[in-house]
C-alpha cells in the first residue's frame, strides 16, 4: 500500500475513535474510556500528520505544542467547574482562530497544501473553501470572546441592542458572501483580508444582543460554529478525519441548542436575535403591586419539616452555584438520608449556564448520579413527594408557564414542585426571576419562603438537623 | 486529487448523521463533558496548522501555521484533560 492509502486510513482510524469518544458519553461508566479513546484518535492524527513529508522542520512545531500543551493543561486542572461555561467559550475562540489562522496560512502558501492549478492560481473550489472556513473561524473567534465577556462577568450580561441592529447584521453577512463570491474571481490578498475583518465584526455583533442567561444556547451554537468553521478547513486540506470531526461537532452543537431553546421553549431566532431579558428594571417597578403576604420560616421549621417528610426532592438552579451552596447541600441530603428520607435532585434543562452543568457541579460535590434526574424523568414524582426544595431556581418551577398565555415563560416545560405537599423556596429576596415575571407560588399555602444567602440557608438547616 | 469534491461532501453528509444520532444517545447529564470534548476533537484542525508549520523556511505561513498549532494545543490538552477531571466526578455511591 502506499504511503497516501496508508495516510488517508490512520485518519479514518481517528474519525472513528472520535465517534466512540461521542459514543461513550451514553452513560458514566462508558465515558471515561470514550474519552481516552478520543485521546487516541488525536495522537493517531497528529503522529500521521508529523510523519508526513510535507514536515520537515521540527523545532517550532514542538515548542508551539509544549507551550500551548502546558498552558491547557495548567488550564484544565485549576479552572473552576463553576467556570466551566466560560472556559468552553474561551477554548472555542481558540478553535476559530486556529481556523482563520490555517486558512490563512493556505491562503499565503497555497503550494504547500497542493492547491494550485496549472496556470498558479488557487483552485475555485479551494478558494470558496478556505474564505467560508475562515469567515466561520473569524465569527466563531469574536463571537467567543464577547461569550466569554459575558460569562466572566467582564462586561454586563445585557442585552446591547440598537436600533437597525438586525439590518445591518443582515447587511455585513451578505457583504460577507459578496466577498466569498469575489474571491472566486479576484484572489487578492484584500478580499480575503477583508472577509476575515468582516466577519470579527460580525461575530462581535452577533452575540452583543443576547443577554446572560441566554448563554446555554450562544455556547452550544458556537460550540456547533467552531465544528462547521473545522470542517471548511478540512474541505480545503482534503483531510477526511477533518471534515468527519467538524461534521460530528457541528451537529452536536446544533443539537445541545435545540435542546437548550426547546427548555426554554424559545425558537432558535428568538434567542439569536437576542435582547431578552433585557427590561428586568420595568418589570420591577411594575411589580410593586405584589405586596401580597407570604409564608416565610426558618431553617429550624426546613429541618423540622424535611426531617419528617418520607422524601424529598431538591430543585438546584443557577444561584445555587453563585452561591457556591452545592458541598453545603450534599451535606445536607446525605444527613437527610441518614433520618431515612429518599433524597433526590430534579434538574432543569436550562438549569445552569450551559447544557449539563448543573449536573457537574452536584457531581464535583460528590452527590451519586442516580439520585439526579432531568425534568421528564421526575416530574410524575413531585405529586407524591412531601417536600420540593427549590434553591437558587425560580422561572423554572412558575406555574404561569402553564396556566397563563400572556406570561412571557408561557409553554416552558416547569418542574411541576406545586404538586409537592410543601415547597420551600431557599430565595435572597422577592425579586422577580430573570424573565421578570412574578412567581405565583411564593403567595400559596403550601410554600414557605426560606430568606437568605442560598449558603448560609442550607448550612443551618444542617445544623438544624443534627 | 481535486475531482473528489463530491466524495468528500458525501463524507461530510453522512458524518452528520452519524454525529445527530450519536449525540442524541449521550444522556443529558453529560453535556457539558461532550462539549468540552467536542471542543477537543475539533481541534484536530492541528493537522493543517501542522502543515502550515511544517517548511524549513520562515514565511508568513509558518509563523501562522505555529501560532494556530500552540492554540489548538491549549484546546487539545485542556480539553481532553478537563473532561478527563470532570468525567473521574460521576459515581455511583452504595
Amino acid at each position: 500500500m502506499d504511503m497516501q492509502n496508508m495516510t488517508a486510513l490512520a485518519y479514518l482510524v481517528a474519525a472513528v475513535l472520535f465517534v466512540l469518544a461521542l459514543r461513550g458519553l451514553s452513560s458514566p461508566e462508558t465515558s471515561r474510556a470514550g474519552n481516552m479513546m478520543g485521546m487516541l484518535g488525536m495522537a493517531i492524527a497528529v503522529g500521521t500528520t508529523i510523519l508526513s513529508p510535507e514536515i520537515t522542520s521540527y523545532g517550532w512545531i514542538i515548542g508551539s505544542v509544549v507551550v500551548g500543551g502546558a498552558v491547557g493543561l495548567l488550564i484544565a486542572s485549576r479552572i473552576a467547574m463553576t467556570a466551566m461555561p466560560q472556559l468552553v467559550a474561551a477554548f472555542h475562540s481558540l478553535v476559530g482562530l486556529a481556523a482563520v489562522l490555517v486558512a490563512g496560512a493556505a491562503y499565503a502558501n497555497p503550494a504547500s497544501f497542493d492547491l494550485l492549478d496549472a496556470a498558479g492560481r488557487i483552485f475555485v473550489a479551494s478558494r470558496v473553501e478556505m474564505s467560508l472556513g475562515a469567515m466561520i473561524g473569524a465569527i466563531t473567534f469574536s463571537g467567543s470572546v464577547i461569550a466569554f465577556a459575558k460569562l466572566q462577568g467582564l462586561v454586563s450580561g445585557k442585552p446591547v441592542v440598537f436600533a437597525g441592529q438586525h439590518w445591518l447584521n443582515a447587511l455585513l453577512g451578505v457583504a460577507a458572501l459578496g466577498l466569498v463570491a469575489y474571491f472566486c474571481v479576484d484572489q487578492s490578498p484584500w478580499v480575503f483580508w477583508s472577509l476575515v475583518a468582516l466577519a470579527f465584526v460580525l461575530g462581535f455583533l452577533l452575540i452583543i444582543p443576547i443577554g446572560g442567561a441566554d448563554m446555554p444556547v450562544v455556547v452550544s451554537m458556537l460550540n456547533s460554529y467552531s465544528g462547521w468553521a473545522a470542517a471548511g478547513i478540512g474541505f480545503t486540506l482534503h483531510n477526511s478525519a477533518l471534515i468527519i470531526t467538524g461534521a460530528l461537532v457541528g451537529s452536536s452543537g446544533a443539537i445541545l441548542s435545540y435542546i437548550m431553546c426547546k427548555g426554554m421553549n424559545r425558537s432558535f431566532f428568538n434567542v439569536i436575535l437576542g435582547g431578552f431579558g433585557g427590561d428586568s428594571s420595568a418589570a420591577g417597578a411594575g411589580g410593586a403591586e405584589e405586596d401580597r403576604p407570604v409564608k416565610q420560616g426558618s431553617a429550624e421549621d426546613a429541618a423540622f419539616i424535611m426531617k419528617n417528610a418520607g422524601s424529598v426532592i431538591i430543585v438546584p438552579g443557577y444561584g445555587m452555584a453563585v452561591a457556591q451552596a452545592q458541598h453545603a447541600l450534599r451535606e445536607m441530603g446525605d444527613e437527610l438520608k441518614k433520618a431515612g428520607v429518599k433524597v433526590s435532585y430534579a434538574i432543569h434543562p436550562v438549569a445552569g449556564r450551559m447544557p449539563g452543568h448543573m449536573n457537574v457541579l452536584l457531581a464535583e460535590a460528590n452527590v451519586s448520579y442516580d439520585e439526579v434526574f432531568e425534568l421528564e424523568d421526575i416530574n410524575s414524582e413531585f405529586q407524591q413527594a412531601d417536600v420540593a426544595f427549590v434553591i437558587g431556581a425560580n422561572d423554572v418551577t412558575n406555574p404561569a408557564a402553564k396556566s397563563d398565555p400572556t406570561s412571557p415563560i408561557y409553554g416552558m416545560p416547569i418542574l411541576e414542585v406545586e404538586k409537592a405537599k410543601t415547597v420551600l423556596f431557599v430565595k435572597r429576596g422577592m425579586a422577580s426571576g430573570y424573565a421578570g415575571v412574578q412567581n405565583e407560588l411564593f403567595f400559596r399555602d403550601n410554600t414557605m419562603m426560606l430568606f437568605g444567602d442560598a449558603k448560609k440557608m442550607v448550612e443551618s438547616v444542617l445544623r438544624s438537623l443534627d | 486529487m481535486h475531482g473528489d469534491f463530491v466524495s468528500q461532501l458525501s463524507i461530510f453528509v453522512l458524518a452528520i448523521f452519524v454525529g445527530y444520532y450519536v449525540v442524541w444517545s449521550v444522556t443529558p447529564a453529560l453535556h457539558t463533558p461532550l462539549m468540552a470534548v467536542t471542543n477537543a476533537i475539533s481541534s484536530v484542525i492541528v493537522v493543517g496548522a501542522l502543515i502550515a508549520a511544517g517548511p524549513v523556511d520562515m514565511t508568513q505561513a509558518k509563523v501562522f501555521g505555529c501560532i494556530a498549532v500552540a492554540l489548538a494545543s491549549v484546546n487539545i490538552f485542556g480539553g481532553f484533560a478537563v473532561t478527563q477531571r470532570m468525567l473521574a466526578m460521576y459515581k455511583k455511591k452504595k
